[in-house]
């Protein structure tokens, strides 16, 4: 079918409707303003409603928009993902005790969450440079807003400023890289370039060469700061620590996804050899791209678990053990096989759960208590059990010990490493798991094996709610620890990409 | 189908752990109740395992004779077209190897659970814990699909760490992280292993590839994968990181740290079950795993393996002489002890494997006793120290009648059941390497050294003052605990052969295959 215009907007559906509900939703806070949570209503339903045009989208894979946007299975898996994220994450916001008193404006917190959602829609399918800048900066603005909503709370205002700076400097950088690589190609689709460099110009030597290392760089830079790889990853602690704490869940879990989505097209598309079924795909073009992103990887995993170890304050350790699952999944990356690729995605379905399911565990807590230190976890599993359970099954699962989620997701992620050449990342790999246990395991043992500080043993009573929603997110991570066929089959089906020459 | 006994075995305690967690946390007793029928009707079904099993039947790599299989296809992808067909299955059997194991993780969870009766701080969280890891150690024992077999291996951890860390001694917290850490970083590496031989082994039935040990056992099923080439480098290294996760658990030295801290704090019954069963899961993984699955590196780190074994008697011993707390010296007399199952296992013949195989049963069950025995000190005195102590003997005559008991099987006197372990091992060991065995000997004069002098100090010479009121002697309660323990050790000690007549086909068997495979492999590597 020819590509067109009309076409094109009839395969754009679900991205129509989330920027339609973006809209609505500041239309609503002008019409009835104060009414912020009947604005939260809204961008409930417009997500419901983008979610439910998804599987009437074609599974292509398409080019629409003259190349702007792919459409193919694995846009369609981080579209799912980003939804279903932003759904949880308003939610939540719903529950939040903290925005209720620090957010004067709440209508507006939720039309910046649709304006979100939609760029990380835009970046699972952005297969231009062009169209990633745009969609990479309608996620950075948003979230620099959103990270410093509750204006009132002092950290937050840093964390947010903090933010813009990295953000402006490394997204500049990106555009920098882009416009080298333009320079040199000729070209800003993803497609075209990858063709540029199979037909071996004369890139691979002199200074083109060097120029085309340099853009790569600064472009890998501005998407390394966006999933918050070493030593892009700076801001994460403090913007993660500062921002209310919906917006830290939904930047650690969408915001990270859609970050990998972009990576992993722009590694694959461009410089990987698509035609090769073999355990790992070799970069051509002269540089050695999977070592690259290997060194990156152990990078990312041994200083996130390392300094994740001294963390006292529980946002901030969740956002350094953050830092350290990029480092995994850009495991997925250097392999960037097939079934790299797939463990990439399985390993983002087991982290939505056990992220997400922690992240809430901390909100709940601090509404009730007022702290994320970790002294004031101190007996809690005893003033609160079946939260505290909860919170230990987050934990286990974020460690990676089976029966949980976590451990699936990385065996299948160890498994696409151990059977590729990158076998000594894996072994790097799994000593991280170990660094990592002794700091998940501090909370535990704050939970159980302590007494309170204060010697309140008091129990913590939480809402229906807050217990049912953590139940809820309890479930996912013990069944897929013990029965996983459903989300393999599905992540499987779902590496296929718009290749060059398709 | 046939009666799924070991999936009862492996999953009645978490039947009881959910009964417990449904009880109200007030009422103490129902909750020990509920534990101790169900390791009690743990202990039946063992029992009963125990008469069905026939001991003509080898088992080890042959599927057709392994005994109450269970075998039932848990997870299964289909074949893409880069990723092969996933296959996991939920694969339970057993074989000479593992029965004893099974019949000692019944025996011994039932006897903790008696002598859990003494814990009163949140009683419904230490039995949902206990009966969890009771699951996961019997799970272990019954596993044959190795992804099953990990799971259970791991499953085991967070209970123990809550058992050491929530209920035990003055350094619990540091205790339970260390022995947290240790194993997981063992268990990473049998991880890592298992995913390499995971792409290296087709089911020969289905082609896809299979986490199936018995598969794994065959070279003609290792195809593509990073271990198929016999004797390579790569194969050597897995042998290693296997050999490094299980002896974290057995322990061997310099592995072993963490086990003189977890036994000390641990209480009582944890102690138990950590010296009972939960060391023998790393001797149980080398013959279960290690050897046979990398037959040609079992072979040429025979000798490295017997000087290990060799180091551990030895060391364990002088370390046990050097203590002054009770249960520290216990704890080091297990590291020794555990040498012989290694040393025995080293000698590669059917004596010393059946010595060493016999070894861990005894162990499990003097162990055991020895750390029983402790506890009723302890629970009575309120300390461990060795020198705090004398002329016990007066004044709990039962209890310095136990003690003898395991004292002398810990020594390994002819007539109880550590005596004929011990002479098989050194039996076998000694065909394979004089040298290092005569060494080894050094262990049972050190270890009769140590022991006898432990009874001396504790039950010998005059009781001092303090102590006049405040030792009455074993309760009803204790002599459940200690003395089916004591007739065992005893029945073994006196007539052997039934216990040995379940393991020698197996462990026979065991041996001629490890060797065959090796020396085909030795064959294979000078054609090339």
């Amino acid at each position: 079918m020819p590509e067109t215009i009309s076409s094109s907007i009839a395969n754009f559906r679900p991205e129509l409707a989330l920027a339609l509900t973006f809209i609505a939703a500041m239309i609503m806070e002008f019409a009835a303003r104060g009414k912020g949570r009947l604005t939260g209503a809204v961008v409930l339903a417009g997500f419901a409603v983008a979610l439910a045009l998804m599987p009437f989208s074609p599974a292509g894979p398409e080019r629409i928009f003259s190349g702007m946007i792919a459409l193919d299975p694995f846009s369609v898996f981080f579209k799912y993902f980003v939804i279903v994220t932003g759904i949880v994450i308003v939610l939540f916001s719903f529950q939040s005790q903290e925005l209720r008193r620090d957010a004067p404006r709440i209508g507006e917190y939720f039309c910046f969450i649709a304006a979100l959602t939609f760029g990380m829609t835009l970046m699972a399918g952005a297969a231009n440079l062009l169209m990633i800048y745009i969609a990479i900066e309608l996620v950075g603005i948003s979230s620099y807003i959103l990270a410093g909503f509750t204006k009132s709370v002092r950290r937050s205002s840093e964390a947010a400023l903090k933010y813009v700076l990295y953000g402006a400097v490394s997204s500049g950088l990106m555009l920098y890289g882009m416009s080298l690589i333009f320079g040199l190609m000729g070209s800003l689709d993803l497609v075209r370039i990858h063709d540029v460099l199979a037909r071996g110009h004369a890139i691979t030597t002199g200074w083109s060469f060097a120029t085309m290392m340099i853009g790569v760089v600064l472009i890998l830079a501005g998407l390394g700061y966006k999933i918050s790889a070493v030593p892009f990853h700076f801001w994460t602690p403090d913007v993660y620590e500062g921002a209310p704490i919906t917006i830290t869940a939904f930047l650690a879990v969408a915001s990270k996804a859609a970050g990998f989505a972009v990576l992993i097209r722009f590694f694959t598309v461009m410089f990987f050899d698509m035609y090769t079924t073999a355990n790992v795909r070799a970069s051509f073009s002269g540089v050695n791209w999977n070592l690259v992103l290997a060194v990156l990887s152990v990078a990312t995993m041994t200083v996130g678990n390392f300094i994740a170890v001294w963390q006292d304050n529980l946002k901030r350790m969740l956002a350094y053990s953050s830092i350290a699952h990029a480092g995994y999944l850009l495991m997925g990356v250097v392999v960037s096989s097939d079934s790299g690729i797939a463990a990439v995605l399985l390993y983002f379905i087991m982290y939505f759960f056990m992220n997400l399911g922690a992240f809430y565990v901390v909100m709940a807590v601090a509404d009730k208590i007022g702290s994320e230190h970790i002294d004031d976890y101190r007996g809690f599993g005893k003033r609160a059990p079946t939260v505290g359970v909860g919170f230990a099954i987050f934990l286990i699962s974020l460690t990676g010990l089976p029966p949980t989620g976590g451990f699936v997701g990385k065996l299948i992620l160890f498994s696409a490493v151990v059977d590729s050449p990158f076998l000594w990342l894996a072994v790097v790999a799994v000593l991280n798991t170990v660094v990592s246990l002794y700091y998940y395991a501090r909370v535990l043992r704050n939970m159980y094996l302590r007494e309170p500080l204060d010697g309140d043993i008091s129990p913590i009573r939480f809402r229906p709610a807050v217990v049912v929603t953590v139940v809820l997110f309890i479930i996912p991570n013990i069944l897929f620890g013990l029965y996983f066929e459903p989300l393999v089959k599905w992540t499987q089906a779902s590496v296929a990409m718009l290749l060059p020459g398709a | 189908m046939q009666f799924p006994i070991l999936s009862i075995l492996t999953f009645l305690p978490i039947v009881g752990m959910i009964i417990v967690l449904l009880v109200n946390k007030e009422r103490t007793r129902l909750i020990r109740g509920v534990a101790v029928v169900t390791t009690g009707v743990q202990v039946a079904f063992a029992v009963a395992l125990i008469a069905l099993f026939r001991s003509s039947l080898p088992g080890i790599n042959e599927q057709s004779s392994m005994q109450f299989v269970e075998r039932f296809a848990w997870i299964t992808i289909p074949q893409t077209a880069w990723f092969g067909e996933i296959q996991i299955e939920y694969f339970l059997a057993i074989d000479g190897l593992s029965m004893p194991m099974v019949v000692l993780t019944a025996l011994i969870s039932f006897i903790a659970a008696v002598a859990s009766f003494s814990i009163d701080k949140s009683v419904k969280g230490y039995f949902a814990m206990f009966l969890l890891l009771d699951t996961g150690m019997m799970g272990v024992f019954c596993a044959i699909d190795m992804f099953l077999f990990y799971i259970f291996w791991e499953l085991m951890l967070l209970p123990m760490y809550f058992l050491i860390g929530i209920w035990g001694g003055p350094r619990r917290e540091y205790a339970a992280i260390k022995f947290f850490l240790y194993t997981l970083a063992g268990s990473v590496l049998l991880l890592l292993v298992m995913i390499g031989l995971y792409f290296t082994t087709i089911d020969p039935a289905t082609g896809a590839h299979t986490f199936n040990m018995l598969a794994m056992m065959r070279p003609e099923n290792m195809q593509s994968g990073i271990f198929s080439v016999v004797g390579s480098t790569i194969r050597m290294w897995a042998y290693i990181a296997l050999f490094i996760a299980f002896a974290i658990k057995v322990p061997v030295f310099p592995f072993h740290t963490w086990l003189p801290d977890a036994h000390v704090e641990a209480p009582t019954a944890i102690s138990v079950i950590l010296a009972g069963v939960l060391l023998k899961m790393g001797t149980y993984g080398m013959l279960r795993i290690s050897f046979p699955i990398f037959p040609e590196f079992a072979v040429f780190f025979q000798k490295p393996l017997m000087i290990f074994g060799f180091v551990n008697i030895v060391y364990g011993a002088l370390c046990a002489m050097a203590q002054k707390d009770f249960k520290k010296l216990i704890a080091y007399s297990s590291i020794s002890h555990m040498g012989y199952v290694i040393l025995g296992m080293a000698a590669l013949n059917v004596q010393g494997m059946t010595g060493a195989v016999f070894q861990m049963f005894n162990h499990g069950t003097i162990t055991a006793m020895l750390f029983l025995l402790v506890g009723v000190l302890y629970d009575r005195a309120h300390t461990r120290g060795l020198d705090e102590f004398g002329g016990v003997y007066n004044k709990m005559p039962v209890y310095a009648f136990f003690t003898v008991v395991a004292f002398f099987a810990a020594i390994g006197l002819p007539s109880l059941s550590g005596f004929v372990s011990e002479a098989f091992v050194f039996l076998g060991a000694f065909q394979t390497d004089k040298f290092w065995t005569i060494l080894s000997t050094l262990g049972i004069v050190l270890g009769a050294g140590y022991m006898l002098w432990t009874f001396q100090r504790v039950f010998m010479g005059t009781l001092p003052s303090r102590w006049e009121n405040v030792l009455p002697d074993v309760t009803p309660r204790e002599i459940v605990s200690l003395a089916p323990l004591a007739a065992i050790i005893v029945f073994l000690g006196v007539w052997p052969s039934p216990a040995l007549n379940f393991m020698t086909t197996s462990l026979d068997h065991l041996v001629r295959f490890v060797k065959t495979s090796a020396e085909a492999s030795q064959a294979l590597l000078m054609g090339m």
